[in-house]
């Protein structure tokens, strides 16, 4: 997990963020779930998208925090809300009726449709890993016009096919969202900290469309549980730029300690 | 109308063994403290019922009070795993737990259900996902307008819900505000109900967005100052970062967390 190589100037994890960030535009209204979603959400909000409306699952509408919140429920987030509504309200008016444009998400295991498991590692039964499970984001999944998932390109993460279906990406191939009635496009793009990997158009299976820089095709395969395709248009994401680093760097977690450079702790559960 | 009581009576009075209790409150105004109470006067049984069991339902389960949780994220917000509530289920130390499993939406959707006094509840859900082949209070219906299949899913009536508000007045009449989460839906989904208060007040002033739960919809209300902490009460404390962080290494092990139940007056 240290400096891509051909750079010690920052750190993957850095890259990853900061790529995430700029996938968003100004103006979207976003579904944040905690950790690296939340880290990147807000990062863009400083940088390129100003009018970024983040929505977390608190209820807390349009919040517009000074420092990065610890959970999803911080007060911090109340202070600097347009509204809070109920948690009900926030699943029921603001998210199941379509009006959020991107859901961002994480995962303990995400699988080559983008299918996302926080619930179990093994058998649900019997697990070898009990991860926190669902929270908002099977919901999340479904019903965001898009959904963009943040995760570190991991093997035992990047999977064949996830142990748990927690929330659905395009579950067994393109026709499942219609048929299930999933209303959402479902992920449209998945940035790690080595790369980007994007739905095929026809057969909906995530493939490699960006590397970072100074990351090499075959690292990314060997951290991807399945024969990873390349998109024959591979791109190079930019490098951060000094502006990006430097807001990232300067963004703290409310009550943060030193041990908290990096405020993700939570990659397990992808939302609360 | 609300009786004002301690809480050490209202516990006594309201939360016997082998109920369905919930103690509600989204990461804001947990009622703390009546989970110690709980734990304190050594209920056993319960079916405990709460959206994201946080520190509170670890230490409930990992105290022995509960046979069976019903739940939908069940981490340390912002921290990691709930160690006493993996060893539960894993070991079944210190005794066996039972899980019922959903997502936020659909636990939500149950708490409004029971709120509405209706069966089950309505909403687009789960399809796709693992969750109904493992929770058996996940089913479909068929819009008898459309056709089209949506998710179903039971009420939640819980014998008890417990939550933690602002203030109340000396009539009972309660005021929370903040994130309110669903914790008027879970008072009113309730058999009996009773809220733990920062403070007890001649009258309530109006705050925006609040949340006005009338005195004639609550069984008891008990004054406790700080009742929510080490979660947090808008306008009175905030959250206590460092002790969930401090909870991860209390909770990883048995013995340490034993000498943390000593710490609260629990001898095991």
């Amino acid at each position: 997990m240290g400096a891509a190589a051909s750079s010690p100037d920052y750190t993957a994890d850095e890259m990853m963020s900061i790529a995430a960030a700029r996938s968003l535009r100004d103006g979207q209204v976003c579904f944040v779930g905690i950790g690296l979603p939340s880290t990147a959400a807000n990062l863009a909000r400083r940088l390129h998208a100003p009018g970024l409306v983040l929505v977390y699952e608190s209820g807390t509408l349009d919040t517009r925090p000074a420092e990065l919140p610890l959970s999803i429920g911080d007060g911090i987030l109340t202070d600097s809300a347009l509204t809070v509504v109920s948690v009900p309200e926030v699943f029921n008016y603001w998210l199941q009726p379509g009006r959020i444009d991107v859901g961002f998400l994480s995962g303990a295991q995400l699988d080559r449709f983008g299918n996302i498991n926080t619930t179990v590692i093994g058998e649900y039964t019997e697990p070898d890993v009990r991860l926190p499970g669902s929270g908002g984001a099977p919901e999340i999944a479904a019903s965001c016009r898009e959904v963009s998932i943040v995760m570190r390109h991991r093997l035992r993460a990047f999977v064949e096919q996830v142990d748990f279906v927690t929330s659905v990406g395009y579950g067994t191939g393109p026709l499942d969202r219609r048929m299930l009635g999933l209303r959402g496009a479902g992920p449209v793009r998945v940035i790690t900290d080595l790369g980007v990997l994007e739905p095929d158009p026809e057969t909906s299976e995530l493939v490699l469309t960006a590397l970072h820089p100074g990351i090499a095709v075959e690292q990314v395969r060997a951290e991807t549980g399945w024969d990873l395709e390349v998109s024959p248009d591979l791109m190079v994401t930019a490098a951060p730029s000094a502006r990006e680093l430097e807001t990232l760097r300067g963004m703290r977690t409310v009550g943060s300690h030193p041990d908290d450079r990096n405020p993700d702790r939570t990659t397990e559960g992808a939302t609360e | 109308m609300a009786k004002i009581v301690s809480l050490s009576e209202a516990v006594a009075e309201l939360v016997h063994d082998g109920d369905t209790a919930a103690l509600e409150g989204f990461t804001h105004l947990i009622p703390f403290a009546a989970g110690h109470e709980i734990i304190r006067q050594g209920r056993r049984e319960l079916t405990l019922v709460r959206m994201t069991p946080d520190l509170i339902y670890d230490q409930l389960i990992g105290a022995g009070c509960a046979s069976k949780l019903v739940f939908s994220w069940g981490g340390n917000p912002g921290v990691g795993s709930l160690h006493r509530l993996r060893d539960a289920l894993g070991n079944g130390w210190p005794a066996p737990l039972e899980i019922e499993e959903h997502s936020h939406a659909g636990m939500a959707n149950r708490y409004v259900a029971g709120a509405s006094g209706l069966p089950f509840a309505v909403l687009r859900g789960y399809a796709g996902t693992d969750l109904p082949l493992h929770t058996p209070t996940i089913s479909t219906v068929t819009c008898p307008f459309t056709g089209e299949e949506l998710a179903a899913v039971a009420a939640l009536n819980p014998d008890v819900t417990i939550v933690h508000a602002q203030r109340a007045d000396r009539a009972g009449n309660v005021q929370l505000w903040g994130i309110t989460g669903v914790q008027k839906e879970a008072v009113l989904a309730a058999k009996r109900s009773l809220v733990t208060v920062e403070e007890i007040v001649d009258e309530l002033t109006p705050v925006p967005g609040a949340v006005v739960l009338p005195s004639w919809a609550v069984t008891a209300v008990a004054e406790v100052p700080g009742g929510a902490a080490p979660s947090y009460a808008h306008g009175y404390y905030d959250r206590d970062n460092a002790a969930y962080r401090a909870w991860d290494t209390i909770s990883r092990d048995r013995q340490a967390f034993t000498g943390w139940l000593r710490e609260l007056g629990v001898q095991r």
